[in-house]
C-alpha cells in the first residue's frame, strides 16, 4: 500500500520533470519547426556547410530576399557531416540544405536523400564546366547539386630546395622519380615526396589523372572498375618508389608532415588548389618558398590532370521547400557577387566558369608567384573526373585498410587495388545494386 | 613499557618483509600520475606556442604565442568559443544535477523500500550498465526525431539523466549510509515518505551525491557522440562537438590546431576548479565512512 503510493508519486514527479522540459524545450525546438510548416509567406532554410564564414556569405543573401533566410550551420567537414546527414535524413529531419563532396553525393541519391533538381535549374548547366557539371549528375539527365568548388591537382614544390638540390621541375613522373633519387642521395633525410595511405581523395585524384573510371552506370547497372589498368598503373608507381625508399610513406596532415613541410625535408607535394590554405597555416615557414606547376604526366607532351576534393550544394528530397532552397543553392553558386564572396570569405576555388573574375591577386603565401591563378586557371581546364559510386566511403575505407597493410608487409600496392576492387563490388552486392560484368 | 617496545619490535619485523611491497605501489602510481598528467603538460605547452612554432620547435620547449591564441579563440566567429563553453556548462551541470536527483530518489528507494517487481528493476539497471551509452545513441536519435525534439538542448539533456550506474551507486549508498533504525524512529515519530527522503535520507546520502554529481559532471562534459549525432545547429553544441569542428574543417581548409589546443586548455579549467571546489565533499565522504564502522 505504502510503496505503491511512493511509486506513484514518483512517477509523478518524474512527469513533472519531464512536462517541464518539453514545455520549456519547444522554445529551442520551434525555429526548426516553424521551418517545415509554411508554404506561402517567409521561409527559414538550414543548411550545414564547413565553408568558413559562410555566415557571412548567407548574411548578404538574407538581407536581398527578407522571404527566404537561410540559417547556416557550421559542421565538422567531409565524411562526419555526409554521415550526420544521411542518419538525419532517414531519421526525417535533414537541414533544407547540405554541402555534398562530390563523391558522397552519388550515396546520397542512393538514399534518396537529396532532390532531383533538374526543373530549377536549367539555365545554370552553361555555368560550369562539362567535368565538374559531370559530378553532380553522375552522368545521368538528373542534376542532383550545384557545383560549389573544384579541386584541380597541381604540384606544389619548393623552389628553393629544388635549386640547392639542383633538380629541374619534373615534367612527367619518370622525372619525378628520377628527381627524388637524385634528392635522397644528396641527402637521406630528405624526401621528394610521401604517398600518404589515409587519403584515398588524393590518390582517387592521381587515378584520374591516369585516365581511370572507377565507376560508371551502363543502363541500370553499375559498373565498378577499381583494379583498371590506369589505377594500377599509379599504385605501381608509387610503391616501387616507396619500397626503394627514395618516397616517404608519412600520411598528410599529420604533425610529422608539417614538420617536414616546415624544416624543408619534403620537397613536394601532389595536392589540390585549395593547398595555400593548409600550407599556410601547417607550414608558415614556407611563405614565399614554395611554387606550382601541373602535375608530373604519364608520357610527355600529355596534358591532365585529376581532382581532389570539392563539394556541391545539395537540397534535401524531404525538404518542403525545395523551389526556395534551390533558388538558394543556384545563387550561392552562380551570382558573380555570391563568388566573389566565396573567393574572399570562404577560401574556396569556385567550380563556376565566372567565379575565374574574383581570382584576381595571388594568394599571400604565394605572392613570388603573381600568376599564381592564371596558372591554375589553365591547369583546371586539362582536370578530369570520374562518377563516383554510391559506396564510395566503403571504398576509402577499403584503401585505407589495404595501403596501411601494404605499407607495413612492403607488399604490392596493385594487390591492394585490388582488395579496393573486391570491397566494393562485395558492399554493392549486399546493398542490393545491380552490377553489369 | 613492554608495550612500546613491543610495538617498537613488531615495527621492526614488519617493515622490513613491507619495504619491496611499499615501493612498488608508490611507483606505480607515479607512473600513473606521469601517464594521466603527460599529455595534460603537452597541452598547456602547445597552447602557448603560435602557428609558426607549433610544428617547428621541441615538443616541451614553450612558444610565445599564448596570449595570440587566447585573442584569436576569443574572437573565432565572433565569440562561438564562449556560447559552446556555455552549452557545456547547461548540459554537464543541468544534466549532472538531474541525473543526481534522479539517482539519489531512485537509489534510496530500490535500497530502502521493499515492493513487488524491486528485485526486476534492480537487475535490468544492472543489465543497462553493461549497455555502453555509445549504442544508444542512434536509437536516440531516431526516437526523438519522431517526437521532434532532436536537435534541441533537450535532446542532449534528457537521455543522460537516467544513468543505470548512478542509480547503483545511490543504492549500495543509501544501503550503506541510512540505518533502518532511523528511518523507523522517523515513521513512528510520524514522518511521511516525502519529510523522510527530505530529512533523514538526502542529508545522509549527500556525499554519495556528490561522487555521482562529479562522475556524471565529467562524462557529460566530456560525451562527443551523443550531442555530435543529436544536434544541427551549431549554436547548440557543446565544447567537443564545437571544437571538432575545427580540427574537420574539410579538405579545403587546415585544421585549427593552435585554436583546438588552446580550447582544449581552457575547456579543462572549470573542470579543474569542480574538482578543486568538491573535493572537501569527498573527504566528509571518507571520514563518514570511517567513524560508523
Amino acid at each position: 500500500m505504502r510503496s505503491g503510493r511512493l511509486a506513484v508519486a514518483g512517477a509523478a514527479v518524474l512527469a513533472l520533470a519531464l512536462s517541464a522540459g518539453c514545455s520549456s524545450g519547444s522554445q529551442e525546438s520551434a525555429a526548426p519547426t516553424a521551418a517545415q510548416t509554411s508554404a506561402a509567406g517567409p521561409v527559414t532554410l538550414t543548411y550545414w556547410s564547413w565553408v568558413p564564414n559562410m555566415d557571412k556569405i548567407v548574411a548578404v543573401w538574407n538581407k536581398a530576399h527578407p522571404d527566404i533566410q537561410v540559417n547556416v550551420s557550421k559542421q565538422a567537414g567531409g565524411d562526419d557531416a555526409a554521415a550526420k546527414f544521411l542518419t538525419a535524413a532517414k531519421a526525417g529531419n535533414p537541414p533544407d540544405l547540405i554541402q555534398a563532396e562530390y563523391q558522397m553525393l552519388p550515396s546520397f541519391v542512393a538514399a534518396d536523400a537529396v532532390a532531383d533538381l533538374t526543373s530549377g535549374t536549367a539555365q545554370v548547366k552553361g555555368e560550369f564546366g562539362e567535368g565538374v557539371w559531370g559530378l553532380v549528375t553522375l552522368g545521368t539527365d538528373a542534376v542532383y547539386a550545384i557545383p560549389q568548388d573544384s579541386g584541380p591537382m597541381m604540384l606544389y614544390y619548393r623552389k628553393d630546395l629544388f635549386e640547392k638540390f639542383g633538380v629541374e621541375v619534373p615534367k612527367t613522373w619518370d622525372e619525378y622519380a628520377e628527381a627524388a633519387r637524385a634528392v635522397h642521395k644528396a641527402d637521406p633525410k630528405v624526401y621528394l615526396g610521401t604517398f600518404s595511405s589515409k587519403d584515398p581523395g588524393s590518390f582517387a585524384g592521381l587515378a584520374q589523372q591516369a585516365g581511370a573510371q572507377w565507376w560508371s552506370i551502363q543502363g541500370e547497372s553499375w559498373k565498378v572498375a577499381i583494379d583498371d589498368a590506369a589505377t594500377k598503373k599509379v599504385a605501381d608507381y608509387w610503391g616501387g618508389l616507396v619500397k626503394e625508399g627514395v618516397i616517404d610513406d608519412q600520411p598528410y596532415f599529420t604533425p610529422e608532415w608539417n614538420k617536414a613541410l616546415n624544416d624543408g625535408t619534403l620537397l613536394t607535394w601532389p595536392s589540390a588548389v585549395w593547398g595555400p590554405g593548409v600550407l599556410s597555416s601547417n607550414a608558415p615557414k614556407g611563405k614565399g618558398k614554395w611554387e606550382i606547376a601541373p602535375l608530373p604526366q604519364w608520357s610527355a607532351g600529355e596534358n591532365a590532370t585529376g581532382f581532389w576534393g570539392g563539394s556541391s550544394t545539395a537540397v534535401a528530397q524531404k525538404s518542403p521547400n525545395q523551389a526556395a532552397a534551390t533558388q538558394f543553392a543556384t545563387w550561392l553558386n552562380t551570382d558573380p557577387e555570391a563568388l566573389s564572396l566565396l573567393v574572399t570569405e570562404g577560401a574556396v576555388y569556385p567550380a563556376a566558369t565566372k567565379g575565374g573574375a574574383a581570382l584576381t591577386s595571388a594568394p599571400d603565401y604565394f605572392s613570388n608567384q603573381p600568376d599564381f591563378w592564371q596558372q591554375t586557371a589553365a591547369i583546371s581546364a586539362t582536370a578530369r573526373g570520374f562518377t563516383f559510386g554510391p559506396d564510395v566511403n566503403v571504398t576509402y575505407n577499403a584503401f585505407k585498410d589495404a595501403f596501411d597493410k601494404a605499407l607495413q608487409n612492403g607488399s604490392s600496392f596493385s594487390d591492394a587495388v585490388g582488395v579496393m576492387q573486391e570491397t566494393t563490388v562485395a558492399d554493392m552486392q549486399k546493398s542490393g545494386f545491380q552490377l553489369a560484368r | 613499557m613492554a608495550v612500546t617496545t613491543r610495538a617498537v619490535a613488531t615495527r621492526r619485523v614488519l617493515k622490513r618483509p613491507l619495504r619491496p611491497y611499499g615501493v612498488a605501489p608508490t611507483a606505480i602510481l607515479l607512473l600513473g600520475a606521469v601517464y594521466c598528467l603527460l599529455p595534460v603538460s603537452w597541452v598547456l605547452v602547445a597552447a602557448t606556442k603560435s602557428k609558426a612554432e607549433l610544428f617547428s620547435t621541441s615538443t616541451f620547449a614553450p612558444g610565445t604565442g599564448l596570449m595570440a591564441n587566447l585573442a584569436d579563440l576569443a574572437a573565432y566567429r565572433g565569440g562561438v568559443f564562449w556560447l559552446w563553453m556555455l552549452n557545456t556548462l547547461v548540459y554537464a551541470g543541468g544534466g549532472a544535477l538531474l541525473s543526481t536527483a534522479v539517482s539519489a530518489v531512485s537509489g534510496y528507494t530500490l535500497a530502502k523500500y521493499r515492493f513487488r517487481g524491486r528485485n526486476l528493476i534492480f537487475n535490468v539497471l544492472i543489465g543497462g550498465i553493461l549497455v555502453p551509452s555509445v549504442v544508444l545513441a542512434i536509437p536516440q536519435y531516431v526516437l526523438f526525431s519522431s517526437i521532434g525534439l532532436a536537435g534541441s538542448y533537450w535532446s542532449v539533456l534528457l537521455p543522460q539523466i537516467l544513468h543505470p550506474y548512478s542509480i547503483y551507486l545511490a543504492r549500495v549508498y543509501a544501503g550503506a549510509a541510512i540505518p533502518d533504525s532511523l528511518l523507523e524512529a522517523g515513521r513512528i515519530d510520524g514522518a511521511g515518505h516525502w519529510l523522510l527522503l527530505r530529512r533523514v535520507a538526502l542529508p545522509l546520502m549527500l556525499p554519495g551525491m556528490v561522487t555521482i554529481f562529479l562522475f556524471q559532471f565529467v562524462a557529460i562534459w566530456n560525451n562527443f557522440l551523443l550531442p555530435f549525432i543529436m544536434l544541427g545547429d551549431d549554436h547548440t553544441f557543446p565544447l567537443t562537438v564545437g571544437l571538432y569542428t575545427l580540427l574537420a574543417a574539410g579538405a579545403n581548409q587546415p585544421a585549427l590546431y593552435n585554436l583546438i589546443i588552446t580550447g582544449a586548455l581552457v575547456s579543462l579549467i572549470p573542470l579543474i576548479a569542480l574538482f578543486l571546489t568538491m573535493q572537501r565533499y569527498w573527504r566528509t565522504d571518507l571520514s563518514s565512512g570511517a567513524v560508523k564502522s
